[in-house]
């Protein structure tokens, strides 16, 4: 069964119907028509998707179903064939990634990106927006910088220390193993203050106790505003904290709904299991 | 036939002299350029010795084109190694890194071609060059070029002697900014391009602009170790733009070590001192009898010392690779 639900507890999706496409009362992100084909091989094909606003949502599907692509598109690393992202009302197609970034749709990679040679802190503070120090002319003038670093750092700092890194601070963040540098990651897109944060499996190889901190951190961003996207393959994860869940499979999504009741939808199982099986092992909660 | 019998005094006098000297500073400037590009942003330029060009014949037509005061043309030097910047950024650097160290070594050699050709005779003079720039640049000279300067045994004349102030003074200035840029945000956006530019860009930061800033700024560094340069020689020919010298840039660097404040400075000393020393006592050593003329003889000495330096960077690359500067710890990072 679900576990404690983000602030909004999905209420704001009560009554939506659990078909692929369907309207949101209050979308973040809307999706139309976009696809994204690698030669023969269409990796998105998604006709319609809406996110809805201040919840969790989990993009679940298959190895190769197309999650970290349409993460891509989504976030300008990559550019569809056709289609077009509107986001917070606003269609975000000429933005390119940073632009994007800017307006507060920021993402993590599924593999990471540590920035080795930067320290840990370092790499928070590159974390923040409209950074008056990072104009050239201006950096030159420390005196008009100053006060906003040390803020910064302040943040940097206090985020460090919920994510449990704060002792990692001052090191090189190529010596932190891969599951400090998942949450370094995580911990750097929350310094952009972002609208939407988009994360390409963020609890990938992190030891339990430590998702579990991670997992609680989730849970109450949506309390500050911050509308989540995670994907995820390990279905407890999703079950704990995801307000409604997106699957897609061979580029497509087929279907959305809430987690407890995704498990039960047989284009879901087939998905998953392939078509001839009775798949009961997803309502167990062991696909993965 | 004896060791003894070698003026060590005079060589290392020379190899002192020559390590401070006009040289040094030239080359440490130019690397102060190629430290931004290569040390901070992790672009691969392989035609600094363009960027020495741009600066030096902006500077040099200014006067002898233009009759512009020696400001201004500094100021337009400056502007020439900005457009090679543009030139060879603007098309490359939204590409994948290998784009912009093609396209470098290119540009420089179309630089040194086109200043000697025939075309541009006229404006350019060949390969004869620019010498009536000096004129300004002489009266801006606050030394008496008829005396000698310097300390102990190390005396220049004063022309010389304006230039090798000018040369270090300049590096010192190069240098305050690089450490100011670094230390600042400007300079952890820049460095995070180099680790990761897609991680730089899902946080907001336009790695193409920056990268392209960053081209700017040590390819303008560039242009003012070729200015100084002009100065120092009172000449700016092509053929003293080719592609070796940017090579000779990037020893300097990699001698000090990349991604350091003082290794462009402290790797030109090194990289003068050592041609200077095996140049002086390649030579003493041939007049001495010491290595038979049949396996060296005094012409040869040139190009020899240059593979002694070749040898050196070497050891230097199996025992420290970091470079003098640089830090073993942070290499280590690349290999996990
Ligand atoms: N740059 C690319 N060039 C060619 N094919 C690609 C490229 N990127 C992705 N693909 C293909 O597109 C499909 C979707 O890949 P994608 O990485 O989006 O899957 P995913 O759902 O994130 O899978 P996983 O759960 O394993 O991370 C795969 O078949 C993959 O081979
Ligand atoms: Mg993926």
């Amino acid at each position: 069964m679900p576990g404690e639900r983000s602030t909004d507890g999905g209420h704001s999706l009560a009554g939506v119907e659990h078909v692929p496409g369907v309207a949101k009362p209050d979308p973040v992100l809307v999706v139309e028509k976009m696809r994204r084909a690698f030669g023969g091989l269409v990796a998105v094909d998604v006709d319609h998707l809406e996110v809805q606003r201040g919840v969790i949502t989990a993009l679940i599907g298959p190895n190769g179903a197309g999650k970290t692509t349409f993460f891509n598109l989504l976030t300008g690393f990559d550019r569809p064939d056709t289609g077009s992202v509107v986001f917070n009302g606003r269609d975000v197609e000429r933005l390119k990634s940073h632009g994007r970034a800017r307006e507060g749709m920021v993402r993590t990679f599924q593999l990471t990106k540590a920035l080795t040679k930067l320290s840990v802190l370092e790499n928070m503070k590159l974390g923040a927006g409209g950074q008056t120090g990072e104009h050239f002319l201006q950096s030159l003038f420390p005196f008009l910088w100053k006060s906003q670093e040390d803020a910064i750092e302040e943040r940097a700092r206090e985020l460090l220390r919920r994510f449990r890194l704060d002792h990692m601070a001052d090191e090189f963040s190529g010596t932190l193993s891969g599951g400090q540098r998942k949450l370094l990651e995580m911990a750097r897109a929350l310094m952009a203050s972002p609208a939407v944060v988009m994360l390409d499996e963020p609890v990938a190889g992190v030891n339990p106790a430590l998702t579990q901190s991670l997992l609680e951190h989730v849970r109450r961003l949506p309390g500050e505003g911050v509308t989540v996207i995670f994907v995820e393959h390990d279905m407890d994860v999703v079950w704990d904290i995801s307000d409604w869940v997106v699957v897609m499979a061979e580029g497509a999504v087929i279907a959305e709904g809430y987690p407890e009741s995704i498990g039960k939808n047989q284009a879901v199982i087939d998905a998953y299991l392939g078509s001839d099986h009775d798949g009961d092992e997803l309502d167990e909660g062991s696909a993965r | 036939m004896t060791f003894a019998a070698i003026d060590w005094g005079f060589i290392v006098i020379q190899t002192v002299e020559t390590s401070l000297g006009l040289e040094a500073a030239v080359y440490a400037l130019a690397a102060v350029g190629l430290n931004i590009h290569f040390g901070y942003a992790g672009l691969l330029n392989f035609g600094q010795v363009g960027f020495v060009a741009m600066g030096a014949y902006g500077m040099g037509l200014s006067v002898t084109l233009w009759n512009l005061n020696p400001w201004l043309a500094v100021l337009v030097g400056m502007g020439f190694a900005t457009l090679f910047a543009l030139i060879l950024g603007v098309p490359t650097l939204r590409l994948r890194g290998d784009y912009l160290a093609i396209v470098t070594i290119a540009a420089a050699e179309i630089i040194r071609l086109l200043a000697r050709s025939t075309t541009l005779g006229d404006i350019t003079r060949g390969a004869e060059g620019l010498h009536a720039f000096i004129g300004p640049f002489r009266e801006l000279n606050p030394f008496d070029p008829g005396s000698e300067y310097g300390i102990g045994p190390f005396m220049v004349g004063g022309n010389q002697f304006f230039a090798i102030m000018l040369g270090w003074g300049v590096t010192a200035m190069a240098l305050l900014v690089v450490w100011q840029l670094m230390r600042s945000p400007w300079g952890r956006v820049v460095k995070a391009i180099r680790e990761d530019e897609d991680a730089a860009r899902a946080l907001g930061k336009n790695a193409y602009w920056y990268k392209l800033q960053a081209l700017i700024l040590g390819g303008v560094i560039g242009g003012m170790a070729g200015m100084v340069q002009a100065v120092g020689k009172a000449t700016i020919q092509p053929d003293s733009f080719v592609p070796a010298y940017t090579f000779f840039f990037w020893t300097v660097l990699i001698l000090g070590g990349v991604g350091r404040i003082w290794s462009p400075v402290i790797g030109s000393i090194i990289f003068w001192a050592m041609l200077t020393f095996f140049q002086g006592t390649l030579i003493a050593m041939v007049n001495e009898g010491l290595i038979p003329t049949g396996l060296m003889d005094p012409t040869q000495v040139n190009q020899i010392r240059f593979m002694l330096v070749g040898v050196g960077l070497a050891l230097l690359m199996v025992f420290r690779p970091q470079g003098i500067f640089g830090s073993r710890e942070e290499m280590m990072l690349d290999a996990r």
